[in-house]
């Protein structure tokens, strides 16, 4: 995306300084531009997720058919592991603040993020994470094999590839809280005058509450896998009943990060939705109040659900009940955000170019995994169908097509503004379609073979699962390809095409289309003014 | 996994409706292939629990189903008549507080008429009083012990270990009927009777799960936890461990059989026989190929799925025992290191699991397997002295 911005505002050298810092690879090692951060925490996160999805299709190459076919169970289960950790903090939350950092300071009109230098380190951060994790399939013993959830005592069994794994989440909650830092110092003290908070663009309103996620959770992820690290190497019993610990104590500690985590990674994504479904409906978002309150009531209710991971593991009827309760809470405001967006679209002028296609099918998808979680919320339905794959088809719904659905539709939305060139739409159209039917082949399967009992990490099954097993792998193998498409669409873009208006979508809103195509290395270096018709995204 | 042939009426007129309603979306897809399974909901349930919990998620089922439609049916409706290119204006309306209200209250609404059975089925679930009869189930890497506490079996005890042959797992022969879900001892408790389970671990975090009871619990080492059910048809129902647990996690079923009173009573009485027919004298000084044939037996059991059939192990997380430093070594190590295992490793402490012959014998075995000749016999009461230390 870089290279033809070089290319593009060669012409107008008045408002473009940075040809006076380094070049080549030193420019991207020393940079503290937020638009070049971010295209580098993108850049990251893509070639993370063809690392997560190659994973996944060996996961799946193994369950097209039962039997043994191509990997022993111990690589299975490092496969499975690593393919969430990399998918979740490699790729997921890496492309999300890779969206924050070039958006929200030209959405609140700031020259950059709060924080450059730090902003620099919390990318740079990364690299050495994803070694860690990549590298640790390597080592004697191989990846850790337990799960994202990291379970003791089965982390305790694991080689040192478990300790890689254990830094890896160290270094990636330091990246995570220094981002967060900068997120919230930008957005609460760096909007142009007359942007109120209320004013605000929904997406800047969605990576607030995330921030604060994130800082409130991820520290505790950090304890708990520490405290792993010393009943592993130090003696300490935290997790072990044998020296008075409780191995369940983990999973109370894990899931209190685990389900804010939840949220980190779908708020953002409803912020991308909140612009998209008004931009291509040519309309107001209809209640911009209620879904700014509807996201800090799920930030906040996030916190009080973590046990409904754990109603197998021996909490008291009370526990349970109380679990349930509050989880069925967050349907509520999870509604309020759904209504808001079909009330959008209703007697709006759509037209459907290809982030509006990847917002719709974000709304059905996420929809489905919505409601699927109010089945599980249901503690004894919950029960019949914890670790099978009706999970599986429950969160893949909600994270695929919730944060990477709703990611597309933003790199569209947002690429003309990136590239200075329009993207092509028919390809763009071609990723959708194909994204869309190969997810539901892959996925929807899975909720039947979560229901008639297929426990979930397993790399074989009985006889009963083979067929819809096998039409899940073939929908996973043509999901996984069709992901190549956007390398060619964004590359495509980056070397030439239509040239982009400064505001390509005539229903878009915002400041970050006041500003040329592609945007100046820097923007608003002088607070621009305020205009109200630019307000609510 | 139970495909039980009597099928509850009521609940198979629910699936059958259900079903139709989904496998209309599905057309397309050809059914009846080898080993089809189509199923599209919860199992068949055999308890009064399981029945409930079926309905109850038919039920939500119904309701997410509605209201999916209802919402994507309003969306629909915007994408056909509200385009741009059919030359639709845009309106100009936001915010309306009726509006708001009403998908505020609606759903909540909604969640409270669905919290009422799913709250009453939870509690019955937990209800572990009163049991006719009780199983503590130990799970181990990668199998599951069996004690029954009370009742007419009380103090039996064995170890049930998947029985599918490995040639099947590798694709060399064909797959049995009920490949993986067969196990060589099954959990036998009689028909109608409130059976309440004693879930523990030795090594890591197992779960106990039968679809068809509607039963699934953790088994947490170092903690007691407890679930029930009262099976109201005899057959054989099968689950499997349900929490990660390491390489086989895979390759541990749960079978139970539910058997009429009279076979219960039968089948604790030749438990018992058996039990004590079994029993080894601990005096007895055993010949080195007798010993190594039993080892042989105990080795394949609880050995052989780390360290393999060869001895050659799958390092360097399960190490050779072919030519080991440990097995080559000093008997009292090698010994001490079976009894005790290798905390913080999967080698787990087999001095619970096996008896003291067993134990003398897989050492035998072991030290006398493969190219470890080291021609050593270990009897029964060198073990005994040892467990003491």
């Amino acid at each position: 995306m870089q290279a033809s911005q070089h290319a593009a505002h060669a012409g107008h050298h008045e408002d473009d300084s940075h040809g006076h810092g380094p070049t080549g690879l030193m420019r991207w090692i020393t940079t503290t531009n937020h638009k070049d951060i971010g295209s580098m925490y993108l850049w990251f996160s893509f070639a993370m997720f063809l690392v997560g999805g190659a994973m996944s299709l060996i996961i799946r190459a193994e369950l097209m058919s039962p039997g043994l076919q191509y990997v022993a169970p111990e690589f299975y289960n490092q496969m499975l592991t690593l393919h969430a950790l990399i998918m979740v903090f490699g790729a997921i939350m890496p492309a999300f603040v890779g969206f924050a950092n070039w958006m929200i300071p030209m959405m609140i009109g700031a020259p950059d993020m709060a924080f450059a230098r730090m902003n620099n380190w919390s990318f740079w951060l990364l690299p050495p994470a994803a070694i860690l994790l990549t590298a640790s399939l390597f080592v004697p013993g191989g990846a850790a094999g337990t799960g994202w959830t990291l379970y003791p005592p089965l982390s305790v069994q694991m080689g040192m590839g478990m300790d890689m794994a254990i830094f890896a989440v160290h270094i990636l909650g330091m990246s995570s809280i220094m981002g967060s830092i900068n997120i919230i110092t930008t957005i609460l003290n760096m909007r142009t005058p007359g942007m109120t908070l209320m004013k605000m663009p929904l997406f800047c309103w969605t990576w607030l509450v995330t921030a604060f996620l994130l800082i409130a959770s991820m520290p505790i992820l950090a304890g708990a896998v520490t405290m792993l690290l010393t009943d592993r190497h130090f003696g300490t019993s935290f997790f072990n009943a044998a020296g008075g610990g409780d191995p369940v104590l983990f999973q109370h500690i894990f899931w209190f990060f685990g389900h804010p985590e939840v949220y980190i990674i779908a708020l953002p994504a409803f912020g991308v939705v909140s612009h998209v479904i008004p931009a291509f409906s040519r309309k107001h978002l209809f209640g911009y109040t209620s879904m700014v309150y509807a996201i800090a009531a799920i930030g906040l209710i996030s916190f009080f659900v973590w046990a409904h991971h754990m109603y197998v593991t021996g909490i008291p009827l009370t526990g349970q009940l109380y679990f349930m309760y509050a989880t069925m809470l967050i349907a509520i405001p999870t509604g309020v955000k759904v209504f808001n967006w079909v009330t959008t679209m209703w007697r709006g002028s759509l037209s459907f170019e290809t982030p509006m296609l990847f917002a719709l099918g974000f709304l059905v998808l996420f929809t489905i995994g919505g409601l699927t979680g109010l089945v599980l919320a249901m503690t004894a339905v919950d029960i019949q169908l914890q670790d099978t794959y009706y999970v599986v088809a429950h969160f893949h719904y909600v994270m695929v097509a919730g944060a990477l659905f709703s990611a597309y539709a933003g790199l569209y939305y947002w690429l003309p503004k990136w590239t200075g060139h329009m993207y092509h739409e028919g390809l763009g159209k071609l990723h959708f379609w194909l994204s869309m039917i190969f997810f539901n082949i892959a996925f929807f399967p899975q909720h039947f073979l979560g229901l008639a009992g297929m426990p979930r990490r397993i790399p074989d099954y009985a006889q009963q699962f083979a067929d819809f097993n096998t039409i899940s792998s073939w929908g996973s193998f043509g999901f996984g390809f069709s992901q190549l498409l956007v390398l060619v669409v964004v590359f495509k873009a980056m070397k030439g095409g239509v040239k982009a208006e400064a505001r390509p979508w005539d229903g878009a809103r915002g400041l970050e289309w006041t500003v040329p195509s592609p945007a100046p290395h820097h923007t608003f270096e002088n607070p621009p003014p305020f205009d109200p018709a630019e307000a609510h995204g | 996994m139970a495909r039980n042939s009597n099928k509850n009426h009521d609940v198979s007129r629910l699936r059958r409706g259900f079903a139709g309603f989904l496998m209309a979306g599905l057309a397309g897809i050809p059914a009846g292939a080898a080993n089809a399974a189509w199923d599209i909901s919860l199992q068949v349930p055999v308890t009064d629990l399981a029945r409930r919990v079926y309905d109850l998620h038919t039920l939500l089922t119904w309701v997410i189903t509605v209201i999916f439609v209802g919402v994507f049916a309003v969306v629909a409706y915007s994408l056909v008549f509200h385009r741009k290119s059919r030359g639709h204006k845009p309106a100009d309306f936001h915010d309306n507080t009726t509006v708001e209200i009403a998908w505020t209250i609606v759903p909540t609404l909604i969640l409270i008429a669905i919290a009422v059975p799913a709250t009453s089925t939870l509690v019955q679930m937990r209800d572990t009083s009163q049991p006719d009869l009780t199983i503590k189930a130990t799970g181990y890497q990668w199998k599951w012990g069996y004690e029954y506490v009370t009742g007419d079996a009380a103090g039996v005890k064995y170890m049930s270990v998947l029985s599918t042959p490995r040639d099947q797992i590798e694709n060399k022969t064909p797959k049995g009927e009920h490949y993986l879900l067969e196990v060589d001892r099954p959990m036998v408790v009689p028909v109608g009777k409130k059976v309440r389970m004693l879930l523990t671990a030795s090594d890591v975090i197992h779960n106990w799960s039968v679809p068809a009871f509607a039963v699934k619990a953790d088994a947490v080492p170092g903690f007691l936890r407890d679930t029930w059910f009262r099976a109201e048809k005899e057959g054989t129902y099968r689950g499997q461990c349900s929490e990660l647990c390491g390489k086989d996690h895979g390759f541990m079923p749960v079978v139970v059989e539910v058997v009429s009173a009279e076979k219960y009573a039968a089948w604790a009485a030749d438990q018992k026989k058996a039990m004590a027919a079994v029993a080894d004298d601990p005096a007895k000084v055993w010949k080195l190929d007798e010993l190594v044939a039993r080892g042989e037996k105990v080795y394949t059991a609880n050995c052989a799925a780390c360290h393999q059939p060869n001895g050659q192990g799958l390092p360097p997380a399960f190490p050779a025992l072919d030519g080991s430093k440990i097995v080559k070594g000093p008997k009292a190590a090698h010994l001490d290191i079976v009894i005790k295992g290798k905390p913080g490793t999967a080698m787990a402490a087999f001095g619970a699991q096996l008896n003291d012959t067993d134990i003398a014998a897989v050492v035998a075995y072991e030290r006398n397997a493969w190219n470890n000749k080291l021609g050593e016999v270990i009897q029964p009461a060198e073990v005994k002295a040892l467990r003491g230390k």
